[in-house]
């Protein structure tokens, strides 16, 4: 019981790290598709987290249940909302500061 | 719990940095997201007060809805908000600082936050609704009870007032010809392919969501309002990503006008049904005599879709009214 308990106090904590982890590379990252990405991060590896963490703490199925389908829904939006805002930046001519396989000018 | 719990300081003080913002920030895009922000935020505090029928709606219309009419209308209008001279804007901080300043003054009277001794937690009424609603209307969710059978007249003057709405839009915004599809919303539909994929994955999910909410308002959180909003919501992002035609394929303007008058329609034949069953307008025992709470659960049920049809198909409305004068134009 103990070792469920810290388990999920542990990726409650990892959950919050990558959340702050987002918030911080939002502020502090160059531009535009890099800051995209952080904040994708809280979403996906922030939250997911938390979720699980959580997980391990339900008592009964249904809280259990409505969890996962929370996560399961988190997992195709959060990602498919990055990648649109991406997407359309790409689409207004907005382009990446670094290439792929190039230094950066 | 108190007043000075961490989360509901972290909560108000988001509120307050939100506002602020909102006030400050010259792009009105940053600001319609930044609104939907503050609903969120307000969503999360009635949670907290164990109001999560208020939250729900909070959340469905304030960070759903407004926020996509918000953006719909930006597209149609500059999304910066211009400047005004400062010699135009003194009255105006002037009327600012004024209403404030009553606000503030009138919040001294108001009862100490989470207060359990307030007036409307002693009146005699609430004691009554807690007590005798399980016998009287025998569904588990009082709010429900209160909300279409104890105020069913308040609620069906909301309703109307909802049908008023998009009657009133529509006389505004309906009469645009319907243009063809910009090359924007083109490039949306050929090119964005995740979003289109995940659109056609979740959309299902939604309506049947929506209709869970719809119909298990009598046992927890939810009812029409809610579930016409999460309807209607799921139709928007189908329009969103598929383009206003598609939506106007699933859901043709001249329909929805027609639902838009069944649910007040359905919610005013109920009231005529009791009426004519013997008992009072909207006393919904008259309708199965003998049997008070099969009655209240028939009336409740009838009411609550007619409140539905009415959300869904004004929000469809509102929806294809303010996007379709953009493809318009």
């Amino acid at each position: 019981m103990n070792v469920i308990l810290i388990a999920s106090d542990l990726l409650l904590g990892a959950g919050m790290l990558f959340v702050l982890t987002g918030a911080a590379g939002l502020y502090r990252l160059p531009e535009f598709f890099t800051r995209t990405h952080a904040a994708s991060i809280t979403d996906s590896a922030g939250a997911g987290l938390v979720l699980l963490g959580l997980l391990l703490r339900v008592e009964d199925l249904a809280t259990g249940l409505r969890l996962l389908l929370i996560l399961l829904f988190l997992m195709f939006t959060s990602p498919t909302a990055s990648q649109a805002l991406a997407r359309s930046a790409l689409d207004d001519g907005l382009r990446p500061l670094v290439r792929l396989g190039k230094r950066p000018r | 719990m108190t007043a000075f719990h961490p989360i509901n300081i972290a909560l108000f003080a988001i509120l307050v940095i939100t506002a602020l913002a909102i006030a400050r920030i010259r792009q009105l895009f940053a600001a319609a997201m930044l609104s939907g922000l503050f609903s969120l935020a307000c969503a999360c505090i009635f949670v907290l007060h164990d109001a999560v029928d208020v939250a729900f709606t909070e959340a469905a219309v304030g960070a759903g809805m407004t926020t996509v009419l918000f953006l719909c209308t930006l597209a149609l209008t500059d999304s910066r908000e211009k400047s005004t001279p400062p010699r135009r804007s003194v009255p105006a901080a002037l009327a600012a600082l004024l209403t404030g300043a009553a606000l503030i003054y009138a919040s001294a009277d108001l009862p100490k936050f989470a207060a359990a001794d307030t007036p409307v937690q002693q009146h005699p009424l609430t004691e009554r609704y807690l007590r005798d609603s399980a016998t009287e209307i025998g569904i588990p969710n009082v709010v429900t009870s209160v909300l279409a059978s104890y105020r069913g007249y308040d609620t069906l003057g909301e309703t109307v007032v909802i049908f008023t709405a998009a009657i009133a839009v529509l006389m505004l915004l309906g009469r645009t010809a319907h243009a063809k599809t910009s090359d924007a919303v083109m490039s949306l539909h050929t090119r964005h392919r995740v979003l289109r994929v995940v659109t056609k994955l979740l959309v299902p999910f939604i309506l049947v969501f929506a209709l869970y909410v719809q119909f298990h308002g009598d046992y927890g959180p939810g009812g029409g309002f809610q579930a016409g909003v999460i309807f209607a919501s799921g139709l928007i992002l189908y329009g969103l990503v598929f383009g206003l035609e598609a939506a106007r394929g699933v859901a043709p303007v001249r329909v929805l006008r027609r639902l838009v008058a069944a649910g007040v329609l359905i919610y005013g034949g109920v009231g005529v049904a009791t009426l004519v069953a013997g008992g009072a307008f909207l006393d919904y025992d008259a309708l199965d005599p003998g049997h008070p709470a099969t009655g209240q659960h028939l009336g409740i049920l009838l009411v609550e879709l007619g409140v539905g049809i009415t959300v869904a198909a004004a929000m469809l409305m509102l929806f294809l009214s303010f996007a379709g004068r953009r493809d318009a134009r």
